[in-house]
C-alpha cells in the first residue's frame, strides 16, 4: 500500500509544504542570517557580524541595560503568573469536581474571558484600572510596578480558566478506585491531596506550568495594549522590547532580529525541557 | 443534545466523590463560587453599562450606570441616569471609528479559510507522512516538531516582508501565511492520532478498489473527526484573536481584523475615546459569547484534548 500512497505526495504533502517553506522555513532561515547584517528591508543587507548581538548590550562604548531589565522584568512576572495562575486554577478545579450545583456555569463563566483576545482583555482593565487609580490621581503605568501587577492581573484573568479546564480533566482520570482505597485507609483530605492526588496528577501539572512558563514568556498583545511598554521602557516584556527595536527606531532592525535569535533560544531550551520531563513521566504511567 | 450531556457529566462527576464530604461543604461553597463567578465575569458586564454611558462619565462612576455612585444618595444617583445615558450613541461613534462590521466580515473570512485549509492540508499530510516511511516524511515531521518551538518574534520580519512580496497581504493571501505558520501544531495532532488507526481498514479499501484520495476522505476522515474539532477549535481562537501578525502582514489601511481596529481606536499619540471604545469591545466581545453559547461542549473538550497531546 505504501508505494500507492507515496506517488500521491503532490496531494498530499505538496500544497502544505509549499505554505510551510513560505510561512516558516525561509523566514526563519532568512531571519538568523539577517541576525548577522545591517538591513533596513530583506533585499539590501550588509553583512556585520557579531555587531548586532554586540550592539544588544554595548552601544558607543556604554553599556546598555534596557534588554537585560526587559528579560529580569520578563523572567519575574513569568514566574509570578505560573505561580498564581496554578495555584489558583487547581484549587478551582478541586472544588468544581466535587459535584456542586451549578458546576457548568461556574465553569463557563470561569473559561470565558480567554476566549476574549488580548487587545480586547486589556482595553477592558485599562478602563478598569485607570478609572479606579484616578482616584489616587495615578495610571496604570505610573511606575512599572503599577504596570507590572496590572499584566499579572490581565493574565491570570485570562489563563486561569484555561488552566482549571486542563486540571478538571486531570482530576477526572484519576481512577476512583485510588481515592475510596486510600478513604478506606483512613486518609484525611489532606493526606488525599498530598499522597494521592498530587502524585497522580503530575503529568498535568507540568503541562500547564510550562504552558503558562511559555505563554508568559512569549506575551505580547496585553502589553502592547495595557502599557505600551511605559513608563519609558520600563515595562517592556521581551517579546514588545524585540518590536519596539525593530520597528520603533530605524537602522536598529538587526538588533532587533539579533534579540529575537536570542528570545528563540530562550523559549526552544524551556520547551525542549518541559518535553524531556513529561516523556519522563509518561514512561514512569 | 448539549444540556443532556451535560447532565450526564454531573452525575458522573457526582458519582465519583463521596456524599458525606458533598454535604458538609456543598452549600457554603456553591455560594462562594457563585459570587466569585459573577465577579469574575463582572469587568464584562462593567463594559457592557459603559457602553451606553457618556464618556465623560466613564471614568467618574465606572461601576455603576448613572454619572454618580448610589453613595452619593438615591435622589442623586437616579437624577445622574438621564445625564449619562446616551442610548447607541457610542455605538454610532465607534461602527464610524472603526467600520466595525468590516472588521467583523474580514475577521470571519480570515479564520474560517485559514482553519478550513489547516484542517484540510494538515490532517492530509499527517496521513501521508505516518503511512509512508522515507527520509523526506521524517525530516517533514522533525520540521513541524521544531517549527512548533518557535516564537513569532523569531520570524515577524522577514516573514511580513515575504509575504508583502508575494502579494499575500489580502485576506485570501494571510490564509496561506496561517497555513504555513500553523502547520507545526496541526500536523503534529494529526500525526498522533493518525497512528492509533489499525492500517487494515485502510488495506481493505484498497482491495476494493479505492485510490489513497479516497481511502483518506472516505475511511479516515470520517475517524479523525474528534482530532478535527480539536485543531479547528484550538486555531479559530488563536487566529481570530491573533493581533500582531495580521498587523503586520495584512494591508492596515484597507483590511482590518477585529483586534487590529480595536488597537487603532487608540490614536498615534495615545488618546482614546473611551466612549467609542467601550462600544466596540462590546461589539467585539457579542460574537465570541454567542458562538461560545452554541460551541460550549466542543470549545471545551477541543482544549482539553489539546492539552494531553500539546
Amino acid at each position: 500500500m505504501e508505494k500507492t500512497v507515496k506517488k500521491y505526495w503532490w496531494l498530499f504533502v505538496l500544497p502544505t509544504m509549499a505554505a510551510f517553506v513560505i510561512g516558516f522555513i525561509v523566514p526563519f532561515v532568512y531571519g538568523v542570517f539577517l541576525s548577522f547584517c545591517k538591513f533596513t528591508t530583506v533585499t539590501d543587507w550588509k553583512w556585520v557580524g557579531l555587531q548586532n548581538y554586540t550592539k544588544i548590550f554595548v552601544v558607543n562604548g556604554k553599556v546598555d541595560t534596557t534588554f537585560l531589565h526587559s528579560l529580569w522584568y520578563t523572567t519575574l512576572f513569568t514566574v509570578v503568573t505560573m505561580l498564581i495562575i496554578n495555584v489558583v486554577a487547581f484549587a478551582i478545579a478541586m472544588a468544581l469536581t466535587k459535584g456542586l450545583k451549578g458546576t457548568n456555569f461556574f465553569r463557563t463563566c470561569f473559561f470565558l474571558p480567554n476566549l476574549i483576545g488580548g487587545i480586547v482583555l486589556s482595553y477592558i482593565w485599562l478602563m478598569i484600572f485607570n478609572s479606579v487609580l484616578a482616584n489616587y490621581s495615578k495610571t496604570i503605568v505610573s511606575t512599572q510596578w503599577y504596570a507590572f501587577w496590572g499584566l499579572v492581573a490581565v493574565v491570570c484573568w485570562q489563563q486561569i480558566g484555561y488552566m482549571m479546564i486542563i486540571y478538571i480533566a486531570g482530576i477526572q482520570n484519576i481512577p476512583s478506585d485510588l481515592i475510596e482505597a486510600a478513604e478506606i485507609d483512613g486518609a484525611n483530605s489532606h493526606q488525599l491531596l498530598r499522597y494521592v492526588t498530587i502524585p497522580t496528577l503530575m503529568p498535568t501539572i507540568t503541562i500547564c506550568t510550562f504552558l503558562t512558563l511559555t505563554n508568559g514568556f512569549k506575551l505580547f498583545d496585553q502589553n502592547l495594549a495595557l502599557t505600551g511598554g511605559n513608563p519609558g521602557k520600563q515595562s517592556q516584556l521581551l517579546a514588545l522590547n524585540i518590536y519596539d527595536t525593530m520597528y520603533g527606531t530605524t537602522g536598529w532592525q538587526g538588533v532587533g532580529q539579533a534579540k529575537a535569535v536570542l528570545f528563540f533560544i530562550l523559549v526552544a531550551v524551556i520547551s525542549l525541557l518541559q518535553n524531556k520531563l513529561t516523556t519522563g513521566k509518561e514512561t514512569q504511567a | 443534545m448539549a444540556t443532556k450531556n451535560q447532565k450526564e457529566k454531573n452525575t458522573k462527576a457526582e458519582n465519583s466523590v463521596s456524599t458525606v464530604r458533598r454535604a458538609r461543604h456543598g452549600t457554603p461553597l456553591t455560594i462562594f463560587f457563585t459570587i466569585l463567578s459573577i465577579l469574575w465575569i463582572y469587568p464584562i458586564i462593567v463594559v457592557v453599562l459603559n457602553s451606553f454611558k457618556r464618556k465623560a462619565y466613564i471614568f467618574r462612576n465606572p461601576f455603576g450606570l448613572s454619572s454618580v455612585p448610589l453613595s452619593d444618595g438615591f435622589d442623586k444617583w437616579q437624577a445622574g441616569l438621564s445625564k449619562a445615558f446616551v442610548a447607541w450613541l457610542n455605538y454610532q461613534n465607534a461602527i464610524k471609528k472603526t467600520d466595525m462590521f468590516r472588521c467583523f466580515g474580514y475577521s470571519v473570512f480570515i479564520t474560517v479559510v485559514s482553519v478550513a485549509l489547516i484542517v484540510l492540508c494538515c490532517s492530509m499530510t499527517a496521513w501521508y507522512i505516518t503511512r509512508v516511511h522515507n527520509k523526506a516524511t521524517t525530516v517533514i515531521y522533525l520540521l513541524c516538531l521544531f517549527s512548533m518551538i518557535v516564537p513569532f518574534q523569531m520570524v515577524m520580519f522577514t516573514l511580513s516582508k515575504f509575504a508583502n512580496m508575494l502579494h499575500l497581504s489580502t485576506p485570501w493571501g494571510i490564509t496561506i501565511v496561517y497555513l504555513g505558520f500553523g502547520a507545526g501544531l496541526a500536523v503534529f495532532m494529526f500525526t498522533g492520532f493518525v497512528k492509533s488507526i489499525p492500517l487494515e481498514i485502510e488495506e481493505a479499501a484498497m482491495i476494493d478498489g479505492c485510490n489513497p484520495a479516497q481511502i483518506f476522505f472516505e475511511v479516515d476522515v470520517p475517524i479523525m473527526k474528534p482530532t478535527i474539532i480539536t485543531v479547528a477549535i484550538l486555531d479559530s481562537m488563536w487566529i481570530w484573536n491573533d493581533y500582531l501578525l495580521p498587523s503586520l502582514v495584512l494591508n492596515v489601511n484597507k483590511y482590518r481584523t477585529i483586534p487590529i481596529a480595536i488597537q487603532y481606536l487608540k490614536q498615534s499619540h495615545g488618546q482614546i475615546d473611551w466612549g467609542a471604545m467601550m462600544a466596540a469591545l462590546v461589539l467585539a466581545i457579542v460574537p465570541i459569547v454567542i458562538f461560545y453559547a452554541f460551541a460550549q461542549k466542543y470549545i471545551i473538550e477541543g482544549v482539553m484534548a489539546g492539552a494531553v497531546k500539546g
